[in-house]
């Protein structure tokens, strides 16, 4: 463990929205909280994205931005009233800008425990290539 | 010639003064919007004559890593979400996420059957059904009319 790790927090941030844009759903989006590492070979994102379906989670990729989108149907249990409310549940939707090349056909995406895992390797020409120094 | 006896409020002393109109006014009309950050995890809680459900997002902790307490009307959530292992040559651009033990218990309206509490665990969701002790159930009571 190192001082650097973040502690656990369950406050959600909302999406906020470029001016003059609205969501199409009738529903608070929030932010999935997120992780981004970098292996030698590839860029690995870690979301927290919980109570979605596997199916309804959308990722695309497109001119170096990845958008992933989930949609999270709120459960409410049948013949309760909600008596203490400290979440919400909402959609989920974080976009990146990526700044390395990424190799678009071998992407893996895993869903498992409300994480999405995914994987994106790095292009050829993007690998970072050593340089040996010579010496005369 | 007449002097000004008070100081004149800076800007940022009405900005301030402001800002604090404006969070009082909003806490007014929209209570959540300035509560403190639940504690991990948040829960909801719903109830029924029957029995309570909590329902609770813990995403990325295993089935197998959360514990489950009752005693009396007092739940009880505890666990520990671990780190990612990332091997030593990987460098993080972004660390949101946390990791670490938690707990936290709940006060329960009313008593409930600890024979009968179940537990479900879909996609990072924490559903946990809590039955009404079957003596502490409100009876109903007939209004007879003579």
């Amino acid at each position: 463990m190192t001082d650097s790790e973040k502690v656990l927090d369950a406050d959600k941030q909302e999406v906020t929205l470029e001016e003059g844009t609205e969501l199409t759903r009738d529903r608070r989006t929030f932010l999935p909280r997120t992780d981004i590492y970098e292996t030698k070979d590839a860029l690995v994102l870690v979301m927290d994205i919980p109570g979605a379906n596997k199916d309804d989670i959308d990722i695309t990729l497109e001119k170096n931005v990845l958008t992933v989108h989930a949609l999270v149907e709120p459960h409410a249990p049948e013949g309760y009233a909600l008596a203490l409310q400290e979440y919400e549940v909402g959609d989920y939707q974080r976009s990146f800008r990526l700044s390395n090349e990424i190799n678009q056909d071998k992407i893996e995406a895993n869903y498992s425990n409300g994480v999405l895992r995914l994987t994106l390797p790095k292009a050829e020409a993007a690998k970072a290539k050593k340089i040996s120094i010579s010496t005369k | 010639m007449m002097y000004r006896r008070y100081r004149m409020p800076t800007m940022w002393q009405e900005m301030e003064r402001l800002q604090r109109e404006m969070n009082r006014l909003f806490n007014t009309v929209y209570p959540t919007r300035y509560e403190i950050a639940p504690s991990f995890p948040a829960v909801n809680l719903w109830v029924n004559e029957g029995g309570l459900i909590v329902t609770s997002e813990v995403p990325g902790i295993k089935p197998e890593n959360i514990d489950i307490n009752v005693v009396n009307e007092m739940l009880t959530i505890s666990g520990e979400r671990p780190a990612e292992q990332i091997d030593s040559e990987a460098r993080y651009h972004r660390q949101e996420r946390g990791c670490g033990k938690f707990a936290r218990s709940i006060q329960l309206p009313f008593a409930v059957d600890a024979n009968k509490v179940e537990a479900t665990f879909r996609d990072g969701v924490l559903q946990i059904s809590l039955p009404r002790k079957e003596e502490d159930k409100p009876k109903k009571i007939k209004v007879v009319a003579k």
